[in-house]
């Protein structure tokens, strides 16, 4: 009897040190209070859009579709975080320069250009993006690695000249895309009801499942994160790993530029993705991960990017004012770091300790 | 090899900083003829605007927001670097930043430099006081435009601006023209506290406040994204609201309200279920107005150049100088009108 009960203990122990127990308990709550607040929140309902298309709407597809290039920047940061053990806050600045790459080979098609053509100036135009995103990645790379500048310093210069780059790439052009199927990578496919960006996500996520699992990028970057010199002395190139890093970030950047351009077909230099670079660090710190360097969970990491958009979209829906939004959600975050803290998790990992040491002793007592 | 490469860089590094001196030396010549002749303390309140530089032309500072902030502070470049050109008499020099400090060392440097006319869009509204007074010790006039400043009115020779309030006091009047039985409006806001979101609210909000018929069905910020706008705007259409006013503090957030009600196959424009009103007047925000999709766009004038041109050389009528601002309507606009005033 006695044996049970600590087993179960012993396994709600495990599940509160168990990274995901913290997002997914912010994530569940959320859900709840929306649950009680208004149950239709969870509404999903399959109706044509204006283009004739059947299309699932709700609030749960709005978040899970509008969280894809958070939960995409978090799968880098993560990487980054790890194994440079600080932040690339120009994430925001590149996803503009990426986008504006794209857009500067698309917005020269003609309008009524044949599939094919189409289809090969978009993949060529990514590409170049993807390349271009990854410089400005092993850019920041290389000055963290080899010029072990902290990475807040580092990526400061991108995401103070990022936007102005971006413009330049297009002449300060008010770009926007006339072709409808330009939309399609941020929005819907005709005939296929779930938004495109939950697709891309789901690849990305996929891609990088597959590449820690059949490679030693989860251990190297850890190993760097945790101690770059020993991870040298076992013959790790740490350089080497910080700047892939980077790099790998750099071409999630790449996608989510894509993603935006094509949610809107067009580019404002100056507001695109504003602020991501925050909410994916928040991410990363709401996964539980630690912001210094060194072991990560990426589950983690995701699930806290879809709690972030989730928070959003409940307080457009509660319709807070514009003047008191950002201060709810700083509550809101403030709470969820701190629960979700080493030194909360400790305490309450003690505390389940001692409970369990009580109800021993009183075992102890009936026995004699 | 590592020394290779840590001489490469550290002569590189040499290289830029000798470029760099290089460059400020050959400035300082140029800048010293104009300089030499304003030197006398006691001439120097007068010379600048009775003796301009050597060649004629009109020394001006223009000290501008950065150009990428959005279409309109783009456009406002296009037009004051069209304007201020060699052909027009002037020789312009212009500094870009969205920092008020940034712009106030500048405006001293100018300042130094023995300009005419100081030309000044200021980031912030305070902290000019000081620059602005050794500007006028040196007798060098001040014009503000787009955005005003808390100083002294004597400090500068004119402000021409654009009235937020009267921009969406306008829009507010064309909306009520519309005879609706009902209002019921979604107000997507650009960025608290800027003037144009002061101004654009203002009106709206009194119109509210003033009539029965008129209600506000969510107000909240977008500032100024497209996307943030969109997800408003779907979170009101997913909660199962009605409305048929989208009034959306500039165009680029039209925009994202009309892609979120285009999913949900709601109709808007001219005739249509939703009203959909924008600021700005982009051109593609014009074309949609003139397609009849949306309703309403009121414009924000990003052309002062013409006037700040004429302020300088026919001098100063008023002190503070409103633009002449247009709203236009799907149902009367021109494909002329797209192309004149859009930006």
């Amino acid at each position: 009897m006695t044996s049970s009960k600590t087993s179960a203990k012993g396994f709600l122990l495990k599940v509160v040190r168990n990274p995901l127990f913290f997002p997914l308990m912010a994530l569940l709550l959320l859900v709840a209070v929306n649950f009680f607040a208004d149950p239709t929140f969870f509404k999903i309902s399959l109706e044509p859009s204006s283009t004739g298309n059947l299309i699932l709407s709700g609030n749960l597809i709005s978040i899970i579709d509008n969280a894809s290039e958070l939960v995409i920047l978090a799968i880098g940061m993560t990487l980054v975080t790890s194994a440079s053990g600080g932040q690339d806050i120009s994430v925001g600045a590149t996803i503009a320069i990426a986008g504006s790459v794209i857009l500067r080979f698309v917005k020269v098609l003609p309008d009524n250009v044949s599939g094919g053509r189409f289809t090969f100036v978009l993949i060529m135009s990514f590409l170049v993006c993807v390349v271009a995103s990854a410089l400005c990645g092993a850019f920041n790379g290389a000055l963290v690695a080899f010029f072990k500048i902290q990475p807040m310093v580092a990526t400061l210069i991108l995401f103070t000249a990022g936007r102005s780059i971006a413009a330049w790439i297009n002449n300060n052009d008010n770009i926007s895309i006339n072709d409808a199927r330009f939309g399609f990578f941020g929005n819907f496919i005709p005939g296929i009801p779930v938004p495109t960006p939950v697709f891309i996500t789901a690849i990305c996520l996929i891609v990088i499942a597959l590449v820690l699992k059949f490679t030693n990028l989860r251990l190297y970057a850890q190993s760097v994160g945790i101690n770059a010199s020993s991870s040298r002395l076992n013959g790790i190139n740490p350089k080497f790993i910080k700047l892939l890093s980077f790099i790998i970030l750099g071409v999630c950047v790449a996608v989510c530029g894509f993603i935006k351009v094509s949610r809107t077909s067009s580019i404002t230099y100056s507001v695109i993705a504003n602020n991501i670079e925050m909410d994916a660090i928040l991410a990363v710190a709401l996964g539980g991960n630690n912001l210094g360097g060194g072991k990560f969970n990426l589950t983690a990491s995701v699930i806290g990017a879809y709690v972030i958009q989730f928070l959003t979209t409940t307080l457009f829906k509660f319709k807070v004012s514009s003047s008191e939004i950002s201060a709810y959600k700083a509550v809101v975050v403030i709470l969820l770091i701190i629960i979700s803290s080493p030194f909360v998790r400790k305490w309450f990992a003690d505390m389940g300790n001692k409970i369990r040491a009580k109800k021993q002793a009183n075992v102890g007592k009936e026995v004699n | 090899m590592k020394k290779f490469v840590k001489m490469l860089v550290s002569s590189a590094v040499i290289g830029a900083m000798a470029f760099g001196m290089c460059a400020c030396t050959q400035t300082t010549p140029t800048q010293a003829p104009t300089a030499a002749p304003t030197d006398g303390t006691t001439a120097a309140t007068e010379a600048p605007t009775d003796a301009p530089a050597a060649d004629g032309l009109i020394k001006v500072g223009i000290i501008n927001n950065d150009p990428n902030e959005s279409g309109y502070r783009t456009a406002n470049d296009r037009d004051m670097k069209e304007t201020f050109t060699e052909e027009n008499g002037y020789e312009a020099s212009f500094f870009y930043s969205l920092k008020n400090e940034d712009q106030i060392a500048a405006a001293q440097k100018f300042i130094q430099d023995e300009v005419d006319y100081l030309l000044i869009s200021a980031a912030g509204t305070s902290g000019w006081d000081g620059v602005l007074e050794q500007a006028q010790k040196a007798g060098i006039k001040v014009i503000l435009f787009d955005r005003t400043i808390d100083a002294d009115e004597s400090l500068y020779e004119a402000s021409i601006v654009s009235d937020m309030a009267k921009e969406g006091q306008q829009a507010v009047d064309w909306l009520a023209s519309q005879n609706l039985s009902e209002y019921k409006i979604v107000h997507i806001q650009g960025v608290m506290g800027s003037s144009a979101q002061i101004g654009r609210s203002g009106a709206l909000d009194d119109k509210v406040a003033a009539e029965a018929n008129w209600s506000i069905v969510t107000q909240q910020t977008a500032e100024w994204s497209e996307e943030t706008a969109q997800q408003i705007v779907q979170a009101v259409i997913d909660s199962g609201e009605t409305f048929n006013v989208i009034y959306a503090e500039n165009d680029n957030m039209a925009k994202g309200a009309v892609a979120a009600l285009d999913k949900a196959n709601i109709s808007h424009g001219v005739g249509k279920d939703v009203i959909v009103i924008g600021f700005d007047c982009n051109t593609w925000a014009l074309e949609e107005l003139l397609a009849g999709n949306w309703n309403y766009d009121g414009q924000c004038n990003p052309f002062q150049a013409a006037y700040i041109d004429d302020i300088i050389k026919n001098g100063v009528t008023t002190k503070v100088v409103i633009m002449d601002e247009k709203g236009f309507d799907a149902t009367t606009i021109t494909a002329d009108d797209v192309a004149n005033y859009g930006i």
